[in-house]
């Protein structure tokens, strides 16, 4: 039991995630968490203003019962299999983290700094937080998939697109953490 | 029964999301500043192990549950739309720490602001739909 209350090895983790691929496809479905946020578009009335968002909704619905399983794991996860869920990340990243402002690194789940109630109250990274995920879910679809639908399934079945994306995803990530964090925080 | 299996899965998606670290923000920057080998792990494991088991979905023809054929519909071919949705992508990703299954897995957690950064890309989505035709691919 004590093994399952630590946090998962890669060697672990990794094998895991291919197997939940795996389930999904012989269940005649396919990996892939961002067209869910293409779905939830439809379902607000977006078919109404863009033909992109014209389309079956009920053939998708499959996929917003896994991401609502989604949600039930990470409570699961948090509330009965973590007893301290502090992520141990390297400790020159605590101190880079540390210079950066970010005091949690090291001790939460989450930077305190940007995902704390009180943080909801602070413009900065309340803007942080809108941009951010303005730009996961622009940048998902532009690119036509995710981590699980590129980096995963779609470099898995040897594509060249997803290859792309996931250059592309590395690309865009270093420039954040490298050029742009530093003028941020 | 059906919805039952998609529910267990995507609970079990969302226990390794969670246990495994890669919904963690300090994880996300720890994997961009190379300090650390878990992140690539997870990834590179996961790929070692579709790989293989794709390899061998395509030699065997195997069939799916239903005993239908498993297809592999290739993605459209293209560059520009991969490198700059891809690299718009990761921007948020670095920024947000948060991925479009993390999202769900956070929120259950009790992570109330990660709400914000759902809503967010809902619209970002939105957005992308309005503006596609304008847009190189």
């Amino acid at each position: 039991m004590d093994i399952i209350l630590q946090p998962w090895p890669w060697y672990v983790s990794g094998p895991l995630i291919a197997l939940i691929m795996f389930i999904l496809m012989f269940m005649g479905k396919k990996f892939g968490m961002s067209s869910n946020l293409k779905t939830l578009c439809t379902l607000c009335g977006a078919d109404k203003k863009s033909e992109f968002f014209s389309f079956d909704w009920k053939a998708q619905r499959w996929n917003l019962v896994v991401v609502i399983g989604a949600a039930i794991g990470g409570f699961i996860g948090m509330y009965f299999l973590s007893p301290n869920p502090a992520v141990n990340i390297n400790p020159e990243t605590v101190s880079t983290l540390q210079n950066l402002g970010f005091e949690s690194a090291g001790k939460a789940y989450l930077p305190e700094e940007l995902y704390s109630l009180g943080a909801l109250t602070n413009i900065k990274s309340l803007s942080i937080l809108i941009i951010g995920g303005f730009l996961i879910g622009f940048g998902a679809r532009w690119a036509g998939g995710c981590t699980s639908g590129h980096a995963i399934s779609g470099l898995s079945s040897l594509q060249l697109p997803s290859l792309i994306a996931v250059i592309g995803f590395f690309i865009g990530g270093l420039l954040m953490v490298h050029l742009l964090f530093p003028l941020i925080f | 029964m059906k919805v039952l299996g998609y529910l267990i899965v995507g609970i079990f998606f969302g226990i390794v999301m969670f246990k495994s670290e890669a919904a963690s923000w300090f994880r996300i920057y720890e994997m961009f500043q190379f300090q650390s080998f878990h992140m690539y792990g997870i990834i590179g494991s996961a790929l070692v192990i579709g790989i293989l088991g794709i390899q061998l979905i395509k030699r065997k023809k195997l069939k799916d549950f239903n005993g239908q054929k498993i297809h592999f519909v290739p993605k459209e071919k293209g560059f520009t739309r991969y490198i700059l949705g891809g690299t718009i992508f990761g921007l948020g990703w670095a920024l947000a720490g948060a991925c479009p299954g993390p999202i769900y897995t956070l929120i259950g957690a009790g992570y109330v602001s990660v709400i914000v950064v759902f809503l967010a890309a809902i619209l970002g989505t939105f957005v992308y739909g309005l503006l596609k035709d304008k847009l190189p691919h």
